[in-house]
């Protein structure tokens, strides 16, 4: 532990689609280390997601400039060649998104969709081993009857168990690092709680490092140990969950603890 | 008045121009101008022969030159695009008018009305829209309106297609909830709520019509339907004209080119105004 | 003191019609309420509580009369009840300026006839209990934020004085710090103006926060009803206590 496998440093990044050139994220620093779960929350607009599309290499390449530096494995995945960036992403980087309604594929059974990072990053794993680990993989995030399900399409599925497949295809390549881009709000509370004990267990066995991305501190709170506070593209603050929560420094930090409804049953 | 010039401007961030409505309207324009002067003058008379000038080519005297009859051509090619601009825009008038209608009523209030309607439009949109007019031109006989009605028929099934559509997505939305909980009726959420919505949509589907309506009238017109002797629409003209193709080549030409300007003018003006809304 | 129940439901069912799966197949109804009873008392706030599905928007529709395959009994103490939805950027038409849609329960009124001058007044008068600026009526709802668009649906919904309101999830779709204030200006309404609000929510934590009571649904049953806070400490129901271990309460 303490080894830091993806540095970011003075990151930005502006957008020219509007008259004016807008930055969106300015001056981003983050220090992952291996096996941690950070948080980074604020609310739309704050340059959370712009931030994470960026080190997952999601940036479109036009219409906008990048500047800073994202370390990972000694490249920086900023200024890389695409090929190189490819072959990184859905392996050791990968990511899951807000809605699992679109992020699957509605064409294609959810064994093909969970061994699609395979089928690209490791051409040497042959079709029975493929469906092997797939199927070992439904039954990590906790599917029943995973030989079932291999051969079924998205639309058959809730809400929750897509969030679930989605995390199995990200995790299949057994990444260092996954990105989990508010990954519950599409959800019910009940299911909520399922997920995010789902990635508290993907983290506890295989050690990849999540960057969990919510405008939920209490949802933070749960799940992460360190958190970056975003606000209109720039870091408000950062530091330990419990400590941000106990003397926030920033008026914003406050502001977003006082909008959790405070429940007091003692 | 201002907002309406900054729509040529370059967009300051793209650094792009909309040269499609740029050209659809200087093009449109033009037209537009030759069919308004054309009301109050030409420079002959468009339906006086001249057996001494048959078939003259271009001139200073007879810039289109003149027809088989001694009659200037582009005199007879104003008057005629006159005639051709109005049958088009009374058949996208019945045609966007009523279709909106069924469009939006079908669309809006569903089940089995809208279930045979649709079947009935399903049957008329299987025919070619050329083919159907025919259909109706024999059945209301040759001439002028006839022909613009029996185009205007046929172009009904299409724009109600396309309202309903946009009926459907949209009766869906909260607003139209909102709207029928503060006690607005039927027909004032139809028009006044949801139609408004359709706008962007329909414009470009009239600005497509046009096209398909002008072409349509000359295709009737080759066929001797439409616009009867001594009146003139473009079509009835190229028809004329096309016996002279190889002694007199530019008097099907420039006539022609008229009605490929005319068509590339509102294309390039539909795609103008669908580029504006994104 | 006995209030008054401005809501009355006894045993409601409602029914969805369910597609034919074949043409030669059934028409079937599915039952979406399966027999609830509930009281809105007069000047309270009610939070029904429940995940997707569970049917506490269906009872919202029935309430209002947008659901029309219904038995058992809704009384109403109000004939003009509004509704706020979720989802402020579909609730507001996008073809239209604030101003209009704030004068449209006016224009459509049956009760009254508004004139112009009255109309432009009442809605002055809202634009302020909403808190917002009057140069906003000229605006479109694109031209809005998602808070300040949820501002005018519920200025719409308060056009015409309404002694109830039913908030579906009027803050799900918004920020954190937006929330707060939205859920702000409803208690402000309830408490000044005397409006009872039935606030729809699948967020213990809001409606421990701004309601009087608590309904807790689930599949189309009302499983535990009564204080906020008494319910929170001590749930009687299995569901209950689920739903307050997923939210992080208990």
């Amino acid at each position: 532990m303490g080894n830091v496998i993806l540095d970011v440093a003075d990151l930005h990044i502006e957008f020219h689609d509007h008259d004016k050139p807008e930055t969106v994220v300015e001056d981003f620093d983050l220090m992952l280390e291996e096996g941690e779960i950070v948080g980074i929350v604020g609310e739309s607009g704050s340059g959370k997601s712009m931030s994470a599309l960026a080190i997952a290499g999601l940036l479109k390449r036009h219409a906008l400039t990048k500047k800073g530096r994202i370390m990972f494995n000694g490249t920086d995945l900023l200024t890389c060649s695409r090929k190189e960036l490819r072959s990184y992403q859905g392996d050791e980087i990968s990511m899951i998104f807000q809605e699992p309604m679109t992020s699957l594929n509605p064409v294609k059974k959810i064994g093909w969709q969970v061994e699609e990072s395979l089928r690209i990053h490791h051409k040497d794993i042959d079709k029975k081993e493929r469906k092997r680990r797939a199927i070992e993989m439904l039954t990590a995030v906790g599917m029943h009857d995973p030989e079932k399900l291999y051969e079924k399409y998205p639309h058959e599925l809730s809400g929750g168990m897509r969030q679930r497949v989605m995390i199995a295809a990200a995790m299949i390549g057994e990444p260092r690092i996954l990105i989990a881009d508010e990954p519950t709000t599409a959800l019910d509370v009940t299911i909520q709680a399922q997920i995010v004990e789902l990635l508290r267990k993907m983290n506890r066995e295989k050690g990849t490092a999540i960057i969990f991305i919510s405008h939920d501190l209490s949802l933070i709170r749960q799940i992460c140990k360190r958190v970056i506070v975003m606000q209109s593209g720039n870091i408000v603050e950062t530091g330990y969950v419990e400590d941000i929560f106990r003397h926030p420094k920033m008026s914003y930090t406050r502001k977003l603890i006082a909008a959790i409804p405070q429940i007091d049953l003692s | 008045m201002k907002k309406f010039f900054s729509l040529f401007k370059k967009n300051k961030a793209t650094g792009e121009r909309n040269t499609f409505l740029l050209l659809g309207v200087i093009i449109t324009g033009f037209i537009l101008l030759m069919v308004i002067v054309g009301l109050f003058y030409t420079p002959y008379n468009p339906t006086k022969m001249d057996a001494s000038a048959k078939l003259q080519g271009i001139s200073f005297k007879h810039i289109m030159g003149t027809d088989n009859m001694g009659r200037d051509v582009f005199s007879r090619v104003m008057y005629g695009s006159r005639i051709t601009v109005a049958i088009a825009t009374f058949t996208i008038l019945i045609g966007a008018g009523i279709g909106t209608i069924i469009g939006a009523l079908t669309g809006y209030f569903g089940g089995i009305g809208d279930e045979i309607t649709m079947r009935i439009i399903d049957a008329m949109l299987a025919f070619p829209s050329l083919l159907l007019s025919l259909v109706f031109v024999s059945l209301f006989g040759t001439g002028t309106y006839q022909v613009a009605i029996a185009l205007g028929i046929s172009f009904i099934p299409s724009f109600a297609r396309i309202v309903r559509g946009e009926f459907l997505r949209c009766k869906n939305m909260d607003y139209v909830e909102v709207a029928r909980l503060q006690g607005a009726s039927n027909i004032r959420i139809i028009f006044v709520h949801i139609l408004p919505n359709t706008v962007g949509v329909l414009l470009s589907s009239v600005m497509i019509g046009f096209n398909n309506a002008v072409l349509a009238e000359a295709g009737l017109s080759f066929l001797g339907i439409g616009a009867q002797p001594p009146h003139a629409s473009l079509g009835k003209m190229l028809s004329d004209a096309q016996g002279y193709l190889f002694n007199r080549p530019s008097y099907v030409m420039s006539i022609g080119l008229v009605i490929v300007l005319m068509v590339l003018g509102f294309s390039f003006l539909g795609e103008g105004i669908k580029r504006i809304k994104n | 003191m006995e209030q008054e129940k401005v809501i009355q439901i006894r045993d409601l069912k409602v029914y969805y019609k369910q597609y034919r799966k074949n043409i030669f197949g059934k028409k079937r109804r599915h039952q979406v309420l399966k027999g609830v009873s509930i009281d809105v008392f007069e000047g309270e706030i009610l939070g029904l509580a429940g995940e997707s599905g569970c049917g506490k928007s269906t009872l919202a529709k029935a309430i209002v009369g947008m659901n029309k395959d219904i038995e058992g009994e809704i009384n109403l103490k109000y004939s003009d009840t509004q509704m706020v939805f979720q989802d402020p950027y579909s609730s507001l038409n996008p073809s239209k300026k604030i101003g209009w849609l704030l004068e449209e329960p006016l224009r459509v009124d049956k009760e009254r006839k508004w004139t112009p001058k009255e109309r432009k007044e009442k809605v002055l008068e809202i634009m302020k209990a909403i808190g917002l600026p009057k140069e906003m009526l000229e605006r479109y709802p694109s031209q809005l934020s998602g808070g300040q668009r949820q501002r005018v649906s519920i200025g719409v919904a308060l056009m015409r004085s309404p002694k109830v309101i039913i908030a579906d999830e009027p803050v799900s779709a918004l920020d954190v710090t937006i929330q707060a204030q939205i859920l702000q200006l409803l208690q402000q309404l309830n408490r000044d103006l005397g409006i009872t609000i039935l606030f729809i929510s699948h967020d213990l934590r809001v409606i421990y926060q701004i309601c009087n009571h608590v309904a807790i649904m689930k599949h189309g049953e009302i499983k535990e009803y009564g204080i906020p806070y008494e319910v929170y400490r001590n749930p009687q129901n299995d569901y209950t206590k689920e739903l307050l271990t997923a939210a992080g309460i208990k």
